[in-house]
């Protein structure tokens, strides 16, 4: 079933990119996203045990994540532009390296996780070792969001709902 | 306003904001801070281009460049991360740090 | 025809766009419609977020706070500013017209995809070479024990 999910997903990038529906072309999609398939197929969706209602209800938890994340967003900006223009902004830059353990175990939740991170208001991951998070926050009260572990219970429930709750 | 004279003030918008950046490139402390605002310049130039195709009117050639740029310029702020990242820090910094204890010895004796 | 823009692109911004109205009249029509005006309120909005990143570039302290302004100033600023310029040119619903906006939304995803690991790429090869990150002794960090004073 995967095998045939990646040409599909592939096919419809190339019908998207190439804007052309005539015979010529679309015979030229279909035959490199087979080879594309064939070759490697294995890199996308690590984990295949999983059913396709699994992965649908996943996509769709995915999507409202995707939401309140566009509202993060959207906040990250608006304090990045306090901080920047305004003089009470300038005053509040006091930055702290700050580490902790995550409860996270596939490598996917890991980089969802690290990228949400970076994308909310006033904290960037560094690097992870593991499931050791070392984080730069841009001040105390941002590192304070942080540790109070909403992002990750978020995040862990939209891949791993076992771990959560 | 027009939406011709929007664009060429967004354009013209866009082309002014990355002087900061371009500050930054050329005074940087560090190379990481001239490689930051590279990457948000590079950011930014894909969407100067989908700027310039509206003011051309032929926004489906122009978009096909834009994301072959963020493609690229994705790649090269990776690479050239990765290629730092390994020079500096894996042969030159444990020599560094034998050599400072070695004059302290020096001084105390 | 590109001497032309050229040329005038260099020689001040007192521009005479009538070639380039003539060339674009098949997609943007002359009157403001309300997909038009929605789509310059967009990338407006995104162009003062995009103020706030390059200032942030500028003016604030240390490498990694830096980091901050350029990992999100970016996103968001660009998919504001692609979306509104898809807009203003999203006139007549084709297909073409649509595909166009697909592809945008390619654009815009990708970006909010590659800026975060670009940044966290830049941020670990910065730690691990050592670059300091600056810790000021500001109130609200130094003084938590002693909230009384403050």
């Amino acid at each position: 079933m995967y095998p045939f999910l990646v040409f599909v997903l592939l096919l419809l990038n190339w019908v998207a990119f190439s804007g052309k529906f005539d015979a010529f072309h679309l015979g030229l999609g279909a035959f490199s996203a087979l080879v594309v398939t064939l070759l490697s197929q294995d890199l996308l969706f690590s984990d295949r045990n999983k059913s396709a209602g699994d992965r649908f209800a996943e996509a769709g938890r995915f999507l409202r994540y995707a939401l309140w994340l566009l509202w993060q967003i959207s906040l990250a900006n608006v304090h990045v532009f306090k901080l920047a223009i305004t003089g009470s902004g300038q005053a509040e830059i006091a930055p702290k390296v700050v580490k902790f353990k995550t409860k996270l175990k596939s490598d996917f939740a890991k980089f969802v996780f690290a990228n949400s991170i970076t994308l909310t208001p006033g904290t960037v991951t560094i690097s992870i070792t593991g499931n050791q998070f070392l984080v730069h926050a841009i001040s105390e009260a941002t590192a304070q969001d942080l540790a109070t572990g909403e992002m990750e219970r978020r995040v862990a429930e939209v891949f791993e709902p076992e771990v959560a709750v | 306003m027009t939406t011709e004279g929007f664009t060429v003030f967004a354009g013209a918008a866009l082309f002014v904001l990355m002087l900061p950046a371009l500050y930054r490139v050329a005074v940087g402390p560090t190379s990481f801070d001239r490689l930051v605002a590279v990457n948000v310049i590079g950011t930014k130039t894909a969407v100067l281009l989908v700027v310039i195709g509206t003011l051309f009117g032929r926004l489906d050639m122009f978009v096909d460049f834009a994301l072959a740029y963020a493609l690229l310029n994705f790649v090269a702020s990776l690479a050239v991360a990765r290629y730092l990242n390994r020079t500096r820090s894996m042969p030159e910094k444990k020599p560094a740090k034998r050599r400072a204890p070695r004059k302290k010895k020096a001084k105390a004796s | 025809m590109s001497m032309d823009v050229s040329d005038s692109f260099f020689g001040g911004f007192s521009l005479d766009f009538g070639f380039l109205a003539e060339a674009s009249a098949e997609i943007t029509h002359s009157g403001l419609s309300a997909l038009d005006v929605c789509g310059m309120i967009l990338a407006s909005v995104g162009l003062v977020f995009f103020l706030g990143a390059a200032v942030g570039l500028y003016r604030f302290p240390d490498f990694y706070t830096r980091m901050h302004a350029a990992g999100k100033g970016d996103t968001l600023s660009s998919l504001l500013i692609l979306l509104g310029f898809g807009l203003i040119t999203l006139d007549d619903f084709s297909m073409v017209g649509w595909l166009l906006v697909v592809k945008l939304l390619a654009i815009v995803l990708f970006i909010m995809l590659t800026s975060p690991t670009s940044t966290h790429a830049l941020m670990r090869a910065g730690y691990e070479d050592g670059v300091e990150p600056v810790t000021k002794r500001s109130p609200s960090t130094k003084n938590t024990k002693k909230e009384g004073e403050s």
